[in-house]
């Protein structure tokens, strides 16, 4: 009806949309994007290249220089990966719980990662740890983690009280509990037990075996595949349950699908590198400033790009002056924070 | 036209609302009156799908809403609560925007954008369409979740109280513009409105509603009584002849 009258109308009206509804609101906003993405890129090959060349005693191009970078290659696409899985995870999580403050990782991922490494060193010493590795062990553990959480949103999202707050708690205090198993646990391990442990335990890139990566890569391109052709479905979803509904998106099955998808990206990030606890959150929060749009089609590129900055960047300042070679979480958590914390308290808001 | 058959739903023993039968023909604005907890927004809140309900049926314009498609229902019925809180930073115009896509699926191309200007127009939001949502007052927040329902372009709208934190000049310029797009649009909209001297002289119908079930329906001259508002609300009611029609005191 208002389609026939806007026809009617049209005549006297102009021709054009007077701004736009799309995802700029106006052309400086698109200038101020492709600005930030072009920025990102250029920092994100800079980083690249820096990983790949830096301390490399080959010329650059040579065939030794290749063969050189070659090694370290693997180590990029680890960060590649983690920083797609943190990025996009985090960001269709906090989509679709319309909260702005909580990660996925709070939700017993991590802690849960921390429970199966530590209980496995007390129950079986360093060799099970050792003996944990391989492929099979890496798909269990991802198939654990993905199972919990499944069944944590199915059960608490079905069912005539279904309520995304209560389920946003309960997991909350499920990944307390096993944090706290897994700290009592290590206090009653050996010193050089523990020494081993902790190493795990730590965010690293270094602990990514090359043997997983054939698992890892599919997963984490078809989940984030799947989460980008959802993205205009994620942009109503923010609107929250009602209006969404109102809009004609199934609210309930869209929340399951893009929960387990998220489940998926986390786990394989967990299992890939340990905790990164601070990173998602991080990297969203920057990405909604950096992006400044509603369309996840433009955040999700600039949240990638901005974890695998963060990651290369940390990853590139712990090898090369630290000498301590893919402990990440550290530097992130520490330099990461005070950017965190200076881009809000600019903005004022999240 | 609206058909609500035997709806029942249970909060507890003792708070259930229904069941309702009522049958609220298309066009016009019909208000739903009542007092606080008589099932008015919980009402509401079924017929637009938000809602399950444990017993009966509602056919909008011939659609059964349990069985028909959540999407296909987006383009026949819209409706707007009572909060809205959004985390994403929007534009008027893109909160607008959000309307088209039942229609578009989020792609808006050169016609959407012109019912989207058109809505905005209707609404005299010309002015702040370029605006953030949370540089807003309330009130025009309110006026732009309404033109967001407009640009959804069904035939059936619920809203539920959107007079709420309207001054007096707003609400009265609120209630005009969907008193325009009840004639000139053709909508069909049913509003939950909790002052009842509004209703008695925007509504072309007046369904009252009290512990749960329809016990007035009907024009405004046969609800705005001394007799059925006392009973309605359960406080003494004086309706007294205004300038412009029959005015309710209650004070």
């Amino acid at each position: 009806m208002l389609r026939r009258v806007a026809h009617a109308a049209e005549a006297e009206r102009m021709p054009l949309a007077r701004s736009s509804a799309g995802a700029f609101p106006d052309s400086a906003a698109r200038r101020r994007y492709v600005v930030v993405l072009a920025v990102l890129i250029v920092l994100s090959v800079a980083f690249a290249f820096g990983l790949l060349a830096w301390d490399n005693p080959m010329p650059v191009g040579s065939e030794g220089f290749w063969r050189i970078a070659n090694l370290r290659a693997t180590n990029l696409l680890v960060i590649a990966l983690v920083a797609i899985c943190q990025a996009v995870a985090t960001v269709s999580f906090q989509t679709v719980t319309t909260n702005r403050i909580i990660t996925p990782s709070i939700m017993g991922f991590e802690s849960l990662y921390r429970a199966v490494q530590t209980s496995t060193v007390y129950l079986f010493g360093v060799a099970g740890l050792v003996a944990m590795q391989g492929l099979g062990a890496f798909a269990l553990q991802i198939a654990v983690m993905v199972g919990l959480a499944m069944l944590l949103y199915g059960w608490l999202l079905r069912g005539r009280y279904a309520n995304l707050q209560i389920m946003l708690l309960i997991g909350i205090i499920i990944g307390g509990g096993l944090g706290a198993v897994a700290t009592f646990m290590q206090r009653l391990l050996t010193p050089s037990e523990f020494d081993v442990l902790a190493a795990r335990l730590f965010g690293n890139i270094s602990n990514a075996d090359p043997a997983y990566l054939p698992l890892a890569v599919p997963l984490c391109i078809a989940a984030s595949a799947l989460l980008w052709m959802r993205a205009r479905r994620l942009n109503v979803m923010a609107l929250g349950s009602d209006t969404a509904t109102s809009l004609g998106v199934n609210h309930r099955r869209e929340l399951m699908i893009v929960l387990f998808l998220v489940a998926v990206l986390m786990a394989t990030s967990t299992a890939l590198v340990g905790p990164m606890t601070f990173l998602g959150f991080l990297v969203a929060t920057l990405a909604y400033q950096f992006a400044d749009s509603h369309d996840h089609r433009l955040v999700f590129p600039v949240a990638v790009l901005t974890a695998f900055t963060i990651i290369a960047g940390a990853y590139f300042v712990m090898r090369n002056i630290f000498s301590a070679q893919g402990v990440v979480s550290i530097i992130i958590e520490l330099v990461g924070g005070v950017v965190f914390l200076i881009v809000i308290l600019r903005k004022g808001r999240l | 036209m609206i058909t609500i058959e035997r709806v029942r739903r249970a909060y507890s023993s003792e708070v259930e609302i229904g069941p309702v039968d009522l049958v609220i023909p298309g066009g016009g604005i019909t208000a739903l009156i009542g007092p606080n907890g008589a099932g008015k927004s919980t009402l509401l809140t079924m017929v637009g799908r938000l809602m399950g309900m444990d017993a009966g049926a509602i056919e909008i314009a011939g659609y059964d809403i349990a069985t028909t498609k959540s999407a296909d229902l987006a383009k026949i019925v819209s409706i707007l609560r009572q909060e809205n809180h959004f985390v994403t930073r929007l534009t008027v115009r893109q909160l607008v925007g959000f309307g088209r896509f039942p229609h578009t699926k989020g792609r808006l191309n050169r016609d959407d954008e012109r019912i989207i200007s058109q809505a905005i127009d209707f609404l005299d939001l010309g002015a702040l369409e370029g605006r953030y949502l949370d540089e807003l007052s309330g009130g025009q927040r309110q006026r732009a979740y309404v033109a967001m329902v407009l640009a959804q372009d069904t035939e059936v709208v619920l809203l539920d109280e959107p007079l709420n934190n309207l001054d007096m000049k707003h609400a009265v310029s609120m209630m005009a513009q969907l008193r325009r797009a009840a004639d000139e649009l053709g909508r069909t909209i049913v509003i939950v409105l909790h002052d009842i001297n509004f209703a008695g002289h925007y509504a072309d119908r007046i369904c009252a509603m009290k512990n749960g079930q329809v016990v007035e329906f009907g024009e405004p001259a046969e609800i705005m009584t001394d007799e059925v508002l006392t009973r309605v609300f359960e406080t003494p009611v004086q309706v007294i002849d205004g300038p412009h029609g029959p005015l309710a005191v209650y004070y």
